[in-house]
């Protein structure tokens, strides 16, 4: 069975959706994401979508669940390079992905990770 | 009036991967016809929802992809038929939300939303039937 691999970039991890993705792949994609997430011990997600035509429900209950999953073991889902056409259609399928952050590409979608971070870092720093 | 320009496909639904191929089939279709990307992907969409729950609720079946014209429009139709259960409730099965699984139930309502035209029948023990269409 083919899987989608993982990789590591910095304190987050990259995942690139490259085409139409089944069940199988999806619950598999699912496992291995948290098995990595706790022995990374990674503190951001980011799932590139930029070569998906179409989400559908199906998709979006997968970002939903891995978002959902990753921030309960402190690490941040961001879906990062939806096409417009997508986002579109998303919006009227009533799919609002409210659980998810998103952001254009990559690069702002890590952006936004390490924001977060620097974030947590100046909170613990002035905590007494 | 509408009517039917030749060329038809009917593809079965039975695996996922079948799920796959419709959208790639509807996707060429209503290139073909020269729907712009966001209608293209709005009857995408709603054909993967359809398919999906064909797959999953109907026990698999088919679908009929035909390419219509009225006056100087084209559209893509689209007919999704099972003989799977049948819905009993078609009103409540149409409500965003609800889902008789552990889906999000906003196939059918979205599949409506995305689409230019939408029926559907459905009975009991005998199976279901939903057309959409989306012109250009
Ligand atoms: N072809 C079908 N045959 C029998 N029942 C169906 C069929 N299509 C839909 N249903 C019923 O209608 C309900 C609503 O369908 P809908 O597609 O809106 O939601 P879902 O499939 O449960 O979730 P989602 O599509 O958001 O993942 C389903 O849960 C199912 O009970
Ligand atoms: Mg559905």
């Amino acid at each position: 069975m083919d899987r989608i691999p993982i990789l590591k970039m910095g304190d987050a991890l990259l995942i690139t959706i490259q085409v139409d993705i089944h069940d199988q792949i999806a619950i598999a994609l699912e496992n291995d994401l948290t098995q990595k997430i706790a022995t990374t011990g990674a503190r951001g997600v980011l799932i590139d979508i930029s070569s998906l035509e179409i989400v559908d429900s199906f998709i979006g209950r997968m970002l939903d669940n891995i978002a959902a999953v990753s921030r309960m073991l402190d690490a941040e889902t961001v879906v990062v390079g939806m096409q417009p056409a997508v986002a579109i259609t998303l919006v009227e399928l009533g799919l609002g992905l409210t659980g998810v952050k998103t952001a254009l590409n990559v690069e702002r979608g890590m952006l936004l990770i390490q924001n977060r971070l620097g974030a947590l870092g100046r909170d613990r720093a002035h905590r007494p | 009036m509408t009517v039917p320009t030749g060329r038809d496909d009917v593809m079965s639904i039975r695996t996922a991967d079948d799920v796959v191929r419709v959208r790639q089939e509807v996707r060429s279709r209503a290139l073909e016809i020269g729907l712009g990307l966001v209608d293209q992907t709005k009857i995408v969409t709603a054909a993967s929802e359809l398919a999906r729950n064909t797959l999953d609720y109907g026990g698999g079946g088919e679908v009929r992809i035909e390419i219509v014209q009225n006056g100087g429009r084209r559209g893509v139709r689209l007919t999704f038929e099972d003989n799977g259960p049948g819905i009993a409730d078609i009103e409540l099965a149409m409500k965003d939300g609800y889902s008789s699984g552990k889906g999000l139930g906003l196939g059918l309502s979205g599949a409506r939303r995305l689409s230019n035209e939408f029926s559907i029948e459905s009975t009991p023990g005998v199976g279901t039937r939903i057309v959409i269409a989306r012109w250009t």
